[in-house]
C-alpha cells in the first residue's frame, strides 16, 4: 500500500502525530516517479532540491501552529503550462525549451506555497494545452497508466497521469475545453474544471483566455475539494477573476442527496456515446435515485454547436496569446534569422509543433478582415446560445449528469491523422467551458478493456459546493475509485 | 468547392509570422477547409438578435489604483534573452 | 486648376500618471534602459493587463476637455501586429468603442475663428523603443511600454498647413491645461501624423492622400505639409497619380521622403480583449472628472479680458502659454496689478527667456519676487531704471529683490531737505543752466535734472527732483 492510498485529511493526521515526515512523502513521490514514469511519461521536469529543501523546513514545523496549512507537507505536481519563478516552465513546446526561470510564481503556485504543499515537478501535457491525448507535447506522448497502449487524455494528460500511477496525490491542471476533465475521466481520477473567473488566471500560460481554468485533479473528492479551496478565490493580478467569497467546500460533502434534483440532457446520450458509456451513466443515475435525487431528461438544444463555436473562439484567442512568442525576450530564437522578419518567422514554425500552428492559422483566418463577422463575431454569439441553454436548464434543476467523454480512451496515434476526429473527443466537455460553469469528472466504471468511464458534474455558477456533495455522495455508495491500475506491478 | 486556397494559406501563416512550406500549405488547406467548412454549421443559426459574449460573467470596472511599484531588476528583465547589448535587447533589424 | 486642401491629424499624447497603463511599473521618462520593466510590460508567459484607473479618469479629462462625448460603454480590444518593441505581438488600444466621440476645438488663424473637428480619442498603451544601430541590429528597450497614451484623431477639417500648425498649438495647450500630460514633443510625450490630400475646388471626393509621419516638431508639420501640397499639385498637374504612401519630412533638405507604399489596409485583426472586463462610465463618475478639470485657455483668456481688464492681445498672449499664464495668475494674488504683471511678463521676462534660450520654469525668478519687484515700483521705493537692475538679479539668482534693494542702498531719495540740499549745490555750480532756462531754454532743466542723477547714482525720486529744482530756481 502506498502512503497515497490515504486522503489528505488522513495524512494530514499522520503528519502532525509526527509518524511521518514530509520526506517520507517525497521519498514515496519520487520512488514512485523513477520506477513507473519511464513508461508513463508523465513528468517534464522534476525539482528534487527545491522539494527537499522545503521538505525539511515542514518537517520542522509538524505538529505546530504554524504548519497548519491546507495542503501541509503534501507533494503536488504542476502542470508545466503554469509558471514556477526559478523552475524550467515550457508548456511541452521547443519554443519554450530554454525558459529555465519565467521570474515569477503564478498566484496559484503561491497560494500552495502559503497552503504548505510542496512541488515536486512540472507535468507534461499537449503543447501549450491544444490537444485532447498529450500525443501533441513536444517531448514525449505520456500513457495512461491503465494500459499503456493508449493515451492518458489532453491537454493535462500529464497531471491525471500521475496522480492515476501514484507518483503524486494530486496535480494542477487546466481546463480549456475539458483539459482536466477528459484526462480524468481517461485515468479514473478526479478532476474539475472550476466556474471561470473562480481561480486566478495569473501565471497561466494564455491558450484561450476566456475559457481558460486551472483546477485539481485527485485519486477522491474530498481531497479535490480541498485542494480547490487552496487555490481558489479573488486575484488583484487577473481582471477576470471574480471577488466571490470561496466557501469551506469540504463542509458540502455530507453524503445526502435526498431531494436533489438532476437535469440529464438527452444530447449528452445520444450519437456518438458508446454503449458502455451508456450504460455507465445509466446506472450512476440508479445510484443517485437510490439515494433519494430525482433526475429528469432535458435538453441543451445548442449542444452541437458547441464544437464549432469553440474551436473558432479558442483559436481566434490563441492566434493573438501566442504572438508573443517571437523570438525576441525570451525562448526559442532560429539561429538561421538574418532578418527581424526571419526571427519571427523561422523561430516561430521550428518552435511550434503542428497542431498549434494549425490553430494559430485557423484563429488568424477567423479573425482576418472580411471573415470576422462570418465567423468569430458568429460563435461569439452562438456562444451566447450555449450559454442560455444551460441558464434555462439551471432555473429548474441543482446539477446536469452525463458522461464526461463519449468513449473510454483511445489507443495512442488512433486519432492523429484527423484533426476534426480528434476534436470530437471533447463534445460533451467544450459547452461546459463556453458556459463558464463548474464541472467535474468522476470515475463511474470500466469498459470491457478495463479502462475506467468518467461520469460528469455540471453545477451552477460558483456552485462547486454543490457539484462537489453530488460527486462525494456517489464516491460513498461506489468503489470505482478505490481501483489502481497495476501499473509497475509493484504498487499493489 | 474549397473555401481556402493556398494563396490564402500563405496569407494567413505570414499574417501570424510563421513559415509554411508548400507541402504545409497544401496540408493546412485541405484541414482548414474541413474545419472551417464544419464550423458553418454556424450559419444555421439566427443569430439576428443575438448578443455575442466576450465575458460569461458579467463584471466591470475592475481597475488598479494608481500605484507604482518596482518588480524586477534590469538584470532579470534581460535574462532570457538571446542576445543582449548596453543593457537593452538586440535583434537582427528590420532589412531583410 | 485650382486646388484645396484636406488636412487630417492624428496626435499621440503620454499621460503622465504615476504608473503604466496595464502593469504597476513605474512610468518615467529617461531612465536606464529595460529597468522600469516587469513580465508583464515584457510579454512573459502568463502575465495579465490591470487597468490604471487614473488612466480612464485622465483620458477622460482630456476628452472633455476637446469636447468630446464620452462613451457610458466601452472597451478595449487587442491590436495584432509584430514588432520586436510590441512584446506581446498586440497592443491593448480602443476599437470601435472609444472613450472619446465627437468633439471639437476651436482654432484662430489670421484672425479668424474655426472649428475643427476630433473624431475620437481612444486609450492604448505605448510601445517600447526601438534603436537601429549601423551594424544590422536594432537595440530594444521597453521602459516605455506600456505607458499610458490617449490617440487623438481630428476630422478632416484642417485646411492648410497654417490651420495644421494652429490645431496642434491649441490642442497642445489645451491639454497642457488639463494638466494630463507635459506634451513634451522632444521627450516623445507628444507625437504627430498627418494625412494630407489635395482635389480640385468643388470636387466631393477626396483625393488619395499621404501620411508624414516622424515629425519632430510642429513647425515640421507644417513645413512637411507645405512641401507635400505643392509636390502633390505637381504630381497632379503633369498628369501623375498619387499614390498611398507613408512619408516623413527631411530637416535638412526640407522634403518629405518616401517611406513605403500602402499596399491596402492593414489587417489588425482586432476583437475585444479578454483579459480586460468592459468599463461601465455612469453619470457620477464623468461629473466627478467634469468637476476636476480646471480653466481652461479660452475661459481664461476671456476672464482676462472681461475681470482683469487686459487688452485682447494680452490675454491672448498669455494664455497660449499655461505655463505663463500660471505664473501670471500667481503674480497678481502676490499683489500685483495685472496691467503691469502682463507687461513685465510679456517685456522684460519674455525678453529674458528668448536671449537665454530657457523655459519659463527654468528661470530662477518666482511670481512672488516679480511682484515684489512691481511694488517697489509702484510705492516709489525704486525707479524703473533701477527695477531693471533688481529684475536682472532676481532672474538671474533668484534673490528677494526687497532685501536686494536694501543691501545695495538702491531705495530710492524721496527725502526732501536731503534732495534740495543736494540741488542747492548744483544750482550754485551751474549759473549758466539757471540763466538759459529762464530765457526758455526748456532743455537746461534736462541737464539739471542729469546732474542730480549723476550726484545720486540714479536714486533720487524724479518728481521730486523736478518739483526742488522749480522751486529752487524760482528763488534765484
Amino acid at each position: 500500500m502506498s502512503l497515497f492510498d490515504h486522503k489528505l485529511s488522513d495524512i494530514q493526521e499522520m503528519l502532525h502525530k509526527k509518524e511521518i515526515s514530509v520526506h517520507d512523502l517525497l521519498d514515496e513521490a519520487y520512488k514512485r516517479i523513477e520506477e513507473v514514469d519511464g513508461e508513463v511519461q508523465a513528468f517534464l521536469t522534476l525539482d528534487e532540491e527545491n522539494a527537499r529543501a522545503r521538505a525539511t523546513e515542514l518537517d520542522e514545523l509538524r505538529g505546530t501552529e504554524e504548519g497548519r496549512g491546507l495542503l501541509f507537507g503534501m507533494p503536488i505536481g504542476i502542470k508545466d503550462n503554469i509558471v514556477t519563478k526559478g523552475v524550467r516552465t515550457t508548456a511541452a513546446s521547443q519554443i519554450l525549451d530554454n525558459l529555465n526561470d519565467p521570474l515569477y510564481d503564478a498566484h496559484v503556485v503561491q497560494k500552495l506555497n502559503k497552503e504548505e504543499a510542496v512541488s515536486v515537478g512540472k507535468l507534461n501535457m499537449d503543447e501549450f494545452a491544444m490537444g485532447s491525448s498529450n500525443e501533441n507535447s513536444s517531448y514525449a506522448a505520456t500513457r495512461n497508466p491503465w494500459n499503456t497502449d493508449y493515451v492518458p487524455g489532453g491537454s493535462s494528460g500529464g497531471s491525471a497521469a500521475a496522480v492515476a500511477a501514484g507518483e503524486v496525490p494530486f496535480s494542477l491542471g487546466s481546463d480549456t475545453g475539458g483539459s482536466i476533465r477528459q484526462p480524468a475521466a481517461y485515468c479514473g481520477v478526479v478532476g474539475i474544471k472550476p466556474t471561470y473567473g473562480r481561480v486566478s488566471r495569473f501565471g497561466l500560460i494564455a491558450f484561450a483566455s476566456s475559457l481558460d481554468q486551472i483546477g485539481p485533479i485527485t485519486r477522491n473528492v474530498e481531497d479535490n475539494a480541498y485542494v480547490l479551496e487552496a487555490i481558489a478565490g479573488y486575484d488583484k493580478m487577473d481582471s477576470t477573476s471574480a471577488n466571490v467569497e470561496v466557501p469551506k467546500y469540504t463542509d458540502a460533502l455530507t453524503g445526502n442527496v435526498k431531494g436533489l434534483k438532476i437535469a440529464v440532457p438527452k444530447e449528452y446520450l445520444g450519437e456518438g456515446v458508446s454503449e458502455e458509456v451508456k450504460a455507465a451513466v445509466q446506472q450512476s443515475l440508479k445510484v443517485y435515485e437510490d439515494m433519494g435525487a430525482t433526475w429528469e431528461e432535458v435538453t441543451l438544444p445548442h449542444s452541437k454547436y458547441a464544437l464549432s463555436t469553440y474551436y473558432l473562439l479558442s483559436s481566434s484567442e490563441a492566434s493573438a496569446n501566442l504572438a508573443r512568442f517571437d523570438g525576441v525576450r525570451y525562448g526559442r530564437r532560429s539561429e538561421k534569422a538574418e532578418s527581424m522578419i526571419d526571427m519571427f518567422k523561422l523561430s516561430r514554425s521550428e518552435g511550434f509543433g503542428e497542431e498549434v500552428k494549425r490553430r494559430i492559422m485557423l484563429g488568424t483566418f477567423a479573425l482576418s478582415s472580411g471573415y470576422y463577422d462570418a465567423y468569430y463575431k458568429k460563435a461569439q454569439k452562438a456562444r451566447t446560445l450555449i450559454k442560455q441553454d444551460f441558464e434555462k436548464v439551471f432555473a429548474d434543476y441543482d446539477v446536469i449528469i452525463g458522461p464526461t467523454t463519449p468513449t473510454p480512451a483511445f489507443k495512442v496515434g488512433e486519432k492523429t491523422e484527423d484533426p476534426l476526429t480528434m476534436y470530437a473527443n471533447d463534445i460533451l466537455t467544450i459547452p461546459v467551458n463556453l458556459a463558464g460553469v463548474p464541472g467535474i469528472s468522476i470515475p463511474c466504471g470500466f469498459s470491457s478493456q478495463g479502462l475506467p468511464i468518467g461520469l460528469q458534474i455540471i453545477g451552477k455558477h460558483f456552485d462547486e459546493s454543490t457539484v462537489y456533495r453530488t460527486a462525494h455522495a456517489y464516491e460513498q455508495a461506489t468503489d470505482h475509485h478505490t481501483h489502481k491500475p497495476s501499473l509497475g506491478g509493484a504498487n499493489e | 468547392m474549397s473555401r481556402i486556397s493556398k494563396e490564402q494559406v500563405k496569407h494567413v501563416a505570414n499574417l501570424a509570422r510563421l513559415h509554411v512550406t508548400e507541402d504545409e500549405a497544401d496540408m493546412f488547406a485541405k484541414q482548414l477547409d474541413d474545419i472551417i467548412s464544419f464550423a458553418e454549421q454556424l450559419n444555421e443559426l439566427d443569430t439576428d438578435n443575438v448578443a455575442p459574449t466576450t465575458h460569461v460573467l458579467d463584471l466591470k470596472n475592475v481597475m488598479r489604483k494608481d500605484e507604482p511599484k518596482h518588480w524586477i531588476t534590469q538584470e532579470e528583465a534581460l535574462k532570457n534573452a538571446p542576445e543582449t547589448q548596453d543593457g537593452q535587447i538586440r535583434v537582427p533589424s528590420i532589412l531583410e | 486648376m485650382n486646388f484645396e486642401t484636406v488636412i487630417g491629424i492624428e496626435v499621440h499624447v503620454e499621460l503622465k500618471t504615476a504608473s503604466k497603463i496595464f502593469s504597476p511599473s513605474p512610468n518615467e521618462f529617461g531612465s536606464e534602459p529595460n529597468s522600469n520593466v516587469n513580465p508583464i510590460d515584457l510579454g512573459y508567459p502568463g502575465v495579465l493587463p490591470v487597468l490604471n484607473e487614473e488612466v480612464v479618469n485622465f483620458a477622460m479629462k482630456a476628452a472633455m476637455a476637446l469636447n468630446c462625448e464620452i462613451a457610458t460603454h466601452t472597451k478595449f480590444d487587442r491590436k495584432n501586429y509584430f514588432y520586436p518593441d510590441n512584446p506581446k505581438a498586440y497592443q491593448i488600444s480602443q476599437f470601435d468603442q472609444p472613450i472619446g466621440e465627437n468633439g471639437y476645438i476651436d482654432i484662430e488663424v489670421d484672425g479668424k475663428t474655426k472649428r475643427i473637428g476630433i473624431t475620437r480619442l481612444h486609450m492604448e498603451e505605448d510601445a517600447g523603443k526601438l534603436t537601429h544601430s549601423k551594424d544590422g541590429y536594432s537595440l530594444v528597450d521597453y521602459n516605455r511600454q506600456g505607458t499610458p497614451l490617449v490617440e487623438i484623431v481630428s476630422e478632416p477639417d484642417i485646411a492648410s498647413p497654417k490651420e495644421a500648425y494652429a490645431y496642434l498649438e491649441k490642442l497642445k495647450n489645451i491639454i497642457q491645461y488639463t494638466g494630463v500630460s507635459d506634451c513634451k514633443m522632444e521627450e516623445g510625450s507628444l507625437r504627430a501624423d498627418a494625412n494630407i490630400s489635395i482635389r480640385p475646388i468643388g470636387q466631393k471626393e477626396f483625393g488619395t492622400k499621404t501620411e508624414l509621419k516622424n515629425l519632430n516638431s510642429f513647425s515640421f508639420v507644417q513645413k512637411g505639409l507645405e512641401f507635400e501640397e505643392k509636390r502633390q499639385e505637381k504630381v497632379l498637374l503633369s498628369g501623375g497619380e498619387i499614390l498611398q504612401e507613408t512619408r516623413r519630412y527631411d530637416e535638412q533638405t526640407k522634403e518629405t521622403i518616401l517611406m513605403r507604399v500602402k499596399e491596402g489596409s492593414d489587417d489588425y485583426r482586432y476583437f475585444p480583449e479578454p483579459d480586460l472586463v468592459q468599463l461601465y462610465i455612469d453619470e457620477a463618475w464623468k461629473e466627478r472628472v467634469r468637476n476636476e478639470i480646471p480653466e481652461l485657455p479660452d475661459a481664461r483668456k476671456a476672464r482676462y479680458v472681461n475681470e482683469l481688464g487686459l487688452p485682447e492681445y494680452d490675454a491672448k498672449v498669455l494664455t497660449n502659454n499655461k505655463a505663463l499664464s500660471d505664473f501670471f495668475e500667481e503674480t497678481i494674488q502676490t499683489g500685483a496689478g495685472a496691467k503691469q504683471a502682463s507687461n513685465w511678463l510679456m517685456g522684460e521676462v519674455s525678453a529674458y527667456m528668448n536671449k537665454q534660450q530657457k523655459e519659463l520654469e527654468e528661470l530662477a525668478l518666482t511670481p512672488q519676487n516679480l511682484a515684489k519687484v512691481i511694488q517697489l515700483i509702484e510705492n516709489g521705493t525704486i525707479s524703473s531704471k533701477i527695477a531693471k537692475k533688481v529684475f536682472t538679479e532676481t532672474v538671474e539668482n533668484g534673490t528677494e529683490p526687497e532685501q536686494f534693494v536694501k543691501d545695495k542702498g538702491l531705495g530710492q531719495i524721496s527725502d526732501e531737505g536731503q534732495l534740495r540740499d543736494i540741488i542747492s549745490g548744483i544750482l550754485d555750480n551751474n549759473q549758466q543752466s539757471i540763466e538759459d532756462f529762464k530765457n526758455g531754454k526748456d532743455k537746461a532743466l534736462g541737464f539739471l535734472v542729469g546732474q542730480v542723477m549723476k550726484a545720486t547714482k540714479g536714486q533720487a525720486n524724479p518728481p521730486m527732483v523736478n518739483k526742488i529744482i522749480m522751486e529752487e530756481m524760482n528763488k534765484r
